[in-house]
């Protein structure tokens, strides 16, 4: 808990253009957004979103229905390319590079930076494959390696002990909170650089809950998780940095203790003590 | 208790009586009439069913005896070949109008293309063909009848894999675009995929409806008394035989006709309880 970050700047960052939004040195971030809107046709679901997402530590993000902070995990791989009509206008740095950018090939951008969905999606294919299915696109292994990649990623996703016995079967016939490690184990395997969790506890059950939010415990030493939850306990207990949004703007981002114990803002006071949302 | 009026309650009840009374009436009326075809034709069509019906050709007018061999010969490569060229297309097809096309103008036109080939009458689709590829070699031959049966299959596999595609639930879709993969990656390993019975089901349903169709291959296999596997020349095949021999004057004539309209029957119901299996199988996987 030694890197607080300043929470004032990341909000004042707004006016100054060319300012660095947070104290966070660009260093130590995965991701830096600037100025970023988002468009759903004519209406704006993002508003001049500045932000710094710091390497090897979870960023949770909270707000109500709404509020955008889906849309704004889904720009970081964008996601929003899919469905026509849907644009992103700013910038989110990659290591440098604005992902925003035309020339960025988003099925690379895709490979590093992974995302699990709210719903778990089980590819129609055995246990193993779900997870080969990612790692073949960009890497040529041998049957030996492929085969040690899928323990690790079943292994990091502490799905291993339950279906190291039954790789061959369709990933279909596992439980709920099993095909979401499996998902969470898929996209480890492809060893993206930022990990994008969006709800990815909110269909499962409190021990399936529990298995996952350790997992991501674990997971954020050697990745750069962003969560978007609804749960605003599970937000407190697994990240270290907290973004509040509210309609479509970051009002309030900075450490997890911080927004939680003593919110600069009275909104996210609110929000957080349930007085509203 | 007092707001309850039982009289409305009552005549509630008679009308779905006599609702009920009438669909059933009707289901039954259906059902009965499609009963006694099936009768009709396992009596007349199992009498006519010998081992000569595989070994023989069909006879010559006022010769004793014959088979179907060369017409089940022919229909049945008449068929692969369709099979062949039109499972590619139709299903190729239906991919680029759930995951490529959308709501492009080039998807909804051959979406529009597609309907009104669906509903085209056959014996139109057969004309065509006749007059593209048999008037203009003077040559009747198991290739425009095999064109013809497609032009009839791929519009039914173009819906039926579209329809099967757009139910794999969009979430698939992203999950496996989220890993980095290619649309034409997730296309064919995860939407075709998850859909596979379903569109195998299409196939076998578009298979089932043009073994039966008799008017497109009247213009172009037109039919052949001999045994030939030449799809380059005239064909034998069961729909026209049917037809020629059901009006033709020879008993021994008649009785082939019946035991190929069985042969039909039983190929097109087969195909749809292996449709139906599959189906049900995808319904619970």
């Amino acid at each position: 808990m030694s890197t607080t970050i300043s929470v004032s700047s990341a909000i004042h960052a707004t006016s100054g253009a060319a300012a660095t939004p947070a104290s966070i040195a660009d260093a130590e971030c995965a991701l830096r957004i600037r100025n970023l809107d988002f468009f759903y046709g004519k209406f704006q679901g993002l508003k001049k979103v500045n932000l710094n997402i710091a390497r090897g530590k979870v960023t949770a993000f909270i707000g109500p229905s709404g509020c955008g902070k889906s849309t704004l995990l889904r720009t970081f791989n964008r996601m929003f390319d899919l469905y026509p009509g849907q644009r992103a206008e700013g910038e989110i740095l990659l290591g440098g590079h604005n992902i925003l950018a035309k020339q960025q090939d988003v099925n690379l951008l895709r490979a590093k930076v992974g995302m699990v969905f709210q719903k778990p999606t089980p590819f129609p294919m055995s246990i193993f494959d779900n997870i080969a299915f990612g790692v073949r696109l960009y890497e040529n292994l041998n049957a030996r390696a492929m085969a040690e990649r899928v323990e690790w990623s079943l292994r990091k996703a502490a799905l291993w002990d339950e279906v190291k016995d039954k790789l061959n079967q369709s990933g279909l016939s596992l439980s709920g909170g099993q095909q979401q490690r499996l998902c969470i184990a898929r996209t480890v395997a492809v060893k993206p650089e930022v990990l994008l969790l969006d709800e990815p506890t909110s269909a499962l059950d409190p021990i399936s809950t529990a298995k996952v939010e350790e997992l991501v415990n674990e997971l954020k030493s050697d990745y750069t998780i962003a969560i978007v939850t609804h749960n605003m306990q599970q937000a407190a207990r697994i990240s270290d940095y907290t973004a509040y949004m509210y309609l479509g703007e970051l009002i309030e981002f900075g450490a997890t203790d911080q927004i939680f114990i003593k919110p600069a803002k009275k909104a996210t006071e609110d929000y957080i003590t349930g007085r509203f949302g | 208790m007092s707001n309850i009026d039982l009289g409305l309650y009552r005549r509630r009840q008679l009308s779905n009586r006599i609702g009920l009374t009438l669909s059933m009436l009707a289901m039954v009326l259906g059902l009965a009439v499609l009963l006694w075809i099936l009768v009709v034709l396992f009596k007349n069509g199992l009498a006519a069913i010998d081992l000569n019906l595989f070994t023989q050709d069909t006879p010559a007018p006022g010769s004793e005896g014959g088979g179907l061999r060369n017409a089940i010969v022919g229909s049945l490569m008449m068929l692969g070949l369709t099979v062949l060229v039109a499972t590619p297309v139709g299903v190729l097809a239906g991919v680029y109008l759930a995951e490529y096309g959308d709501t492009s103008k080039t998807a909804s036109f051959t979406r529009f293309v597609t309907d009104i080939m669906l509903s085209a009458p056959s014996i139109v689709l057969g004309l065509f063909v006749y007059a593209i590829a048999v008037a203009t070699v003077k040559q009747f031959s198991g290739y425009a009848g095999s064109l013809a049966l497609s032009l009839i299959a791929v519009p039914v596999i173009v819906r039926t894999t579209e329809n099967m595609l757009r139910l794999v639930p969009g979430s698939l879709r992203e999950a496996a675009f989220a890993l980095g993969a290619p649309r034409w990656k997730v296309a064919t390993l995860i939407t075709l995929r998850a859909a596979r019975s379903g569109v195998i089901t299409g196939l076998l349903l578009a298979l089932a409806r043009i073994s039966g169709e008799t008017a497109p291959l009247l213009f172009t296999a037109l039919n052949n008394q001999f045994f030939n596997t030449d799809m380059a020349k005239p064909m034998a095949n069961l729909p026209v035989v049917i037809f020629q021999f059901a009006m033709s004057p020879y008993d021994n004539w008649i009785r082939l006709a019946w035991a190929g309209a069985l042969l039909i029957t039983l190929t097109v119901l087969l195909l749809n309880i292996i449709a139906r299996v599959l189906f049900r199988a995808r319904a619970q996987g």
